[in-house]
C-alpha cells in the first residue's frame, strides 16, 4: 500500500503542529469559535450533540494492521472504547476532548494518518472499491489513481474553498461497488479498444436534499489527462458553483440547472487550455505510484479448495458465512472476506477498541497487513488464501464479527442519527437495530436474498436511503419521530433513486412496515433469484403500496 | 418555560446554566419563565460565549416533572441523557451509577 514519502510526513507533522497551536490559542481564549470553527473542520473536528466528533481520513478504505491497532489505541485512550466506520471509508470518534485532539493527531502522524479534509468545502477523502486489487472482475487498481487524486488535491490552494464539499470515487470494475454515481466525479477505470487504460467519467451525482445521479459527460479519458480533466470539471463548479444558497451549492445542482450538454461544453472548453499543460501525468508518475500498491506476492495455495470443503462439511456456520461474507479473488486460491459490523441488534459501523485490534492481528497474521473499510460500513480482508479461511472465520467468531450477512437485510447501513448528530430530525440506529432483530434468522435472510436497507436520521442523507433498496428517512413532526420509506433505489452500476412509497410511519410502526414489504416482496417475486430491486423495477409501487395502505383507504 | 444549555469549550460536554455557573446535567437548570428572565439568560450565554467558556449556546423549552428540568424536545432529551442506544455512556451512564449506589 502506499507509504508517505518525506513531503507527505512533513506535511502532517506540520498541520499536527499548526493546528496543536491553533487548539492552545483556543483554550487559551486568544481566538474567538467564529475564528477557529473553520480552523477546527478543516482538521476534522466537528461539534456533536454531546461533545466533539473527530472524523479521520482512511484514503481509499485502505488500512495496515499497525494503523488500525492505532485507532483501536486511540478508542481505548482518548475515547469511550468504540469508533464508527463511515459511509466515506472513514471513522468517526464520538466523545474526544478538543484538548485531547493534538496527541491525537500526532498519535495519528505517527502511523501515516490524519484527519485533512474530512470537513469543509474542499475535496474530501477520494473512495474506492473495497475489493480494489483483490475483485476477479476488476481491470486494474483503482487505487493508484485514487491516491493520485488525493496528492493533486490536498490543500489545493484553488480548491480550498469551494462552494460545498466535494466528493470523488474510484472504480476499477464494471460491477460498481463504489458507488460512484452518486458522487461530484465518479470515475469507472476501464480499457478502451486499444487496451489502453482511461475512464469514464461521470459528474454531479449526489444525495442529500436534492437527491441526483451523475451524468456520464465522457465515456473515455486517456489516465493520463485525469487531473487535468477533473481541474477542468473543479474550475467551472468553482466558477459557477451557486454561493448563494448552501442547500443549492453541490455541483449536482449546477449541472441540473445549466444542463448535462451545456456543462459538458464548459468544462471541455476548460480542458482544452488545460490538457497539454504540467497537468498531464507523465507514465513515470503513474508507475511510480502503482508501484506503491503492487499486490502482495501471492503464493500458490491449491490445498485451500479441500480444506474449505472439509470445513464446509464440519460447520453449517462456517459453510454460510463461506457462502454470504467471501468472494472470489483474482487468485483462484485465495478470496476477500467481508467482515460484518453488522452483528443482529448492533449498531451498524461500530467496533470497539479491542475488535479493531483483534481485526488488525488477524490481518496481520492471514491477509498480508491488509484492510479495507467499506462505504456499506463493514472491514475488508482483501487478499485471504482459502486454505486459512476457516483459521479466519474462528477467529472472528471469538471477537463476535462473524455474521453471516453480507448484502442482506440486516447488513444495514445507518448514519449515527439523532443518538449523536447535531444535524438529525430523527434517530437511525434503534430503528436498524429493531430491524435487524426482526430478521434476525438467518435462514429468513438468505430466502430472501440480496437487499440494501439504508437509514438516514435527516434529509442530509448520510445514510444513503435515496439509494437503498429500501430507504428509510426519518424526520421530525409535530415533535415526534416519522420514517419515510422509499423503494427502489439503487447504487450500483444501474444506479437509481428510490420513490417514497407513501406516508410516513411512527418508530412503533416502521418495522412491521418493512416486514410488510418483504413479504410482498417474497409474494410477488418470480422466483428467489429475482432480487428485490428487480422485482420492484418489474411491478412498480402499486403492490406494495397496496399492501402497506389499502386498510387505510377501505377504513376511511 | 426554558434553560440555558450550551456545550463547553475544552471537553463539548453539554451543560446547562445552574445556580451561578455550568452544571453537567439539566435536572436544576435556572428556569426562565418570562421575557424578561430569558434575556437575562440569553446575556449570561453571550457572555459565557464571548468569554470562551462555551460554545453552541441556546435557549430551550423544559417541562418540570418531579421537580426536575426536563427538556421537551427529544433532540434535547438525548442531550441530557445520552445516546438512547448506549445508557452506559452519557449523562444516563452516571445518573444509573447514582441510582444503583
Amino acid at each position: 500500500m502506499y507509504r508517505y514519502d518525506e513531503f507527505d510526513q512533513d506535511f502532517v507533522h506540520a498541520r499536527v503542529a499548526e493546528f496543536s497551536d491553533q487548539v492552545q490559542r483556543r483554550l487559551a481564549g486568544e481566538i474567538t469559535e467564529d475564528q477557529f470553527r473553520p480552523l477546527r473542520l478543516m482538521n476534522g473536528v466537528y461539534l456533536q450533540l454531546h461533545a466533539y466528533m473527530l472524523r479521520i481520513a482512511v484514503p481509499y478504505g485502505t488500512l495496515n494492521s499497525k494503523q488500525m491497532r492505532m485507532l483501536g489505541h486511540i478508542a481505548r485512550k482518548y475515547d469511550k472504547g468504540y469508533g464508527h466506520f463511515t459511509t466515506r471509508q472513514n471513522i468517526q470518534f464520538n466523545w474526544p476532548a478538543l484538548s485531547d485532539i493534538p496527541a491525537i493527531l500526532a498519535d495519528l502522524a505517527s502511523v501515516e494518518m490524519h484527519a485533512i479534509q474530512t470537513s469543509g468545502n474542499c475535496i474530501r477523502n477520494v473512495t474506492a472499491d473495497h475489493f480494489a486489487g483483490a475483485a476477479a472482475d476488476e481491470v486494474a487498481d483503482p487505487r493508484p489513481y485514487a491516491e493520485i487524486l488525493r496528492q493533486w488535491s490536498s490543500v489545493h490552494p484553488e480548491f480550498s474553498f469551494l462552494p460545498r464539499k466535494f466528493k470523488i470515487a474510484v472504480t476499477g470494475a464494471e460491477r460498481d461497488r463504489a458507488a460512484i454515481q452518486t458522487h461530484d466525479i465518479g470515475l469507472h477505470l476501464k480499457k478502451n479498444a486499444a487496451g489502453e487504460l482511461g475512464f469514464a467519467v461521470y459528474v454531479g451525482g449526489g444525495q442529500g436534499r436534492t437527491p441526483m445521479v451523475a451524468k456520464k459527460i465522457r465515456d473515455f479519458l486517456a489516465e493520463a489527462d485525469l487531473l487535468s480533466y477533473c481541474t477542468a470539471i473543479l474550475r467551472v463548479y468553482n466558477l459557477y458553483g451557486r454561493r448563494d444558497n448552501k442547500y443549492k451549492a453541490r455541483i449536482k445542482i449546477l449541472v441540473h440547472e445549466t444542463g448535462e450538454e451545456e456543462i459538458t461544453r464548459q468544462i471541455e472548453a476548460e480542458w482544452q487550455e488545460l490538457k497539454d499543460a504540467e497537468l498531464k501525468l507523465p507514465e513515470a508518475d503513474i508507475q511510480a505510484i502503482n508501484a506503491y500498491f503492487a499486490p502482495p506476492a501471492l503464493t500458490d495455495r491449491p490445498q485451500g479448495d479441500d480444506a474449505v470443503k472439509q470445513a464446509r462439511l464440519d460447520s453449517k456456520n462456517f459453510s454460510q458465512w463461506l457462502d454470504q461474507n467471501v468472494v472470489t479473488h483474482r487468485h483462484p486460491d485465495y478470496a476477500a472476506v467481508t467482515i460484518s459490523l453488522k452483528g443482529i441488534g448492533e449498531v451498524p459501523g461500530d467496533a470497539t477498541d479491542s475488535q479493531m485490534e483483534a481485526v488488525a492481528d488477524i490481518a496481520e497474521k492471514y491477509a498480508f497487513d491488509e484492510l479495507r473499510v467499506s462505504h456499506e460500513q463493514n472491514l475488508i480482508l482483501p487478499h485471504v488464501a482459502r486454505a486459512d479461511l476457516k483459521a479466519v472465520y474462528d477467529a472472528l467468531v471469538e471477537i463476535g464479527l462473524a455474521t453471516a450477512n453480507s448484502n442482506l437485510i440486516s447488513d444495514i447501513i445507518s448514519c449515527p442519527g439523532l443518538d449523536y448528530c447535531a444535524l438529525a430530525t430523527a434517530r437511525s440506529i434503534p430503528i436498524a437495530q429493531e430491524i435487524s432483530q426482526r430478521f434476525a434468522s438467518l435462514e429468513r435472510q438468505r430466502e430472501i436474498g440480496e437487499l440494501k436497507l439504508k437509514i438516514s436520521g435527516c434529509i442530509n442523507a448520510c445514510g444513503h436511503h435515496h439509494v437503498g433498496h429500501i430507504g428509510i428517512l426519518g424526520v421530525e413532526k409535530k415533535g415526534s419521530e416519522l420514517y419515510q420509506v422509499t423503494l427502489g433505489g439503487s447504487a450500483d452500476e444501474n444506479t437509481s433513486v428510490g420513490e417514497i412509497i407513501g406516508r410516513g410511519f411512527s418508530s412503533e410502526e416502521i418495522t412491521d412496515a418493512i416486514e410488510q414489504i418483504v413479504d410482498t416482496y417474497l409474494g410477488l417475486r418470480l422466483n428467489p433469484e429475482e432480487r428485490f430491486i428487480d422485482a420492484y423495477r418489474r411491478v412498480g409501487p402499486a403492490p406494495f403500496k397496496e399492501a402497506l395502505y389499502a386498510g387505510e383507504t377501505k377504513a376511511a | 418555560m426554558k434553560v440555558l444549555t450550551a456545550n463547553r469549550l475544552s471537553d463539548g460536554i453539554a451543560v446547562w446554566y445552574a445556580d451561578g455557573g455550568w452544571a453537567e446535567t439539566v435536572g436544576h437548570a435556572d428556569i426562565a419563565h418570562d421575557k424578561a428572565a430569558e434575556d437575562r439568560l440569553e446575556a449570561i450565554g453571550a457572555a459565557a460565549y464571548a468569554n470562551n467558556e462555551v460554545v453552541d449556546v441556546n435557549l430551550i423549552d423544559v417541562d418540570v416533572v418531579d421537580g426536575l428540568v426536563e427538556p421537551v424536545r427529544l433532540r434535547e432529551k438525548i442531550r441530557a441523557a445520552g445516546p438512547t442506544i448506549r445508557t452506559d455512556l452519557g449523562k444516563q451512564a452516571s445518573l444509573e451509577a447514582i441510582q444503583a449506589a
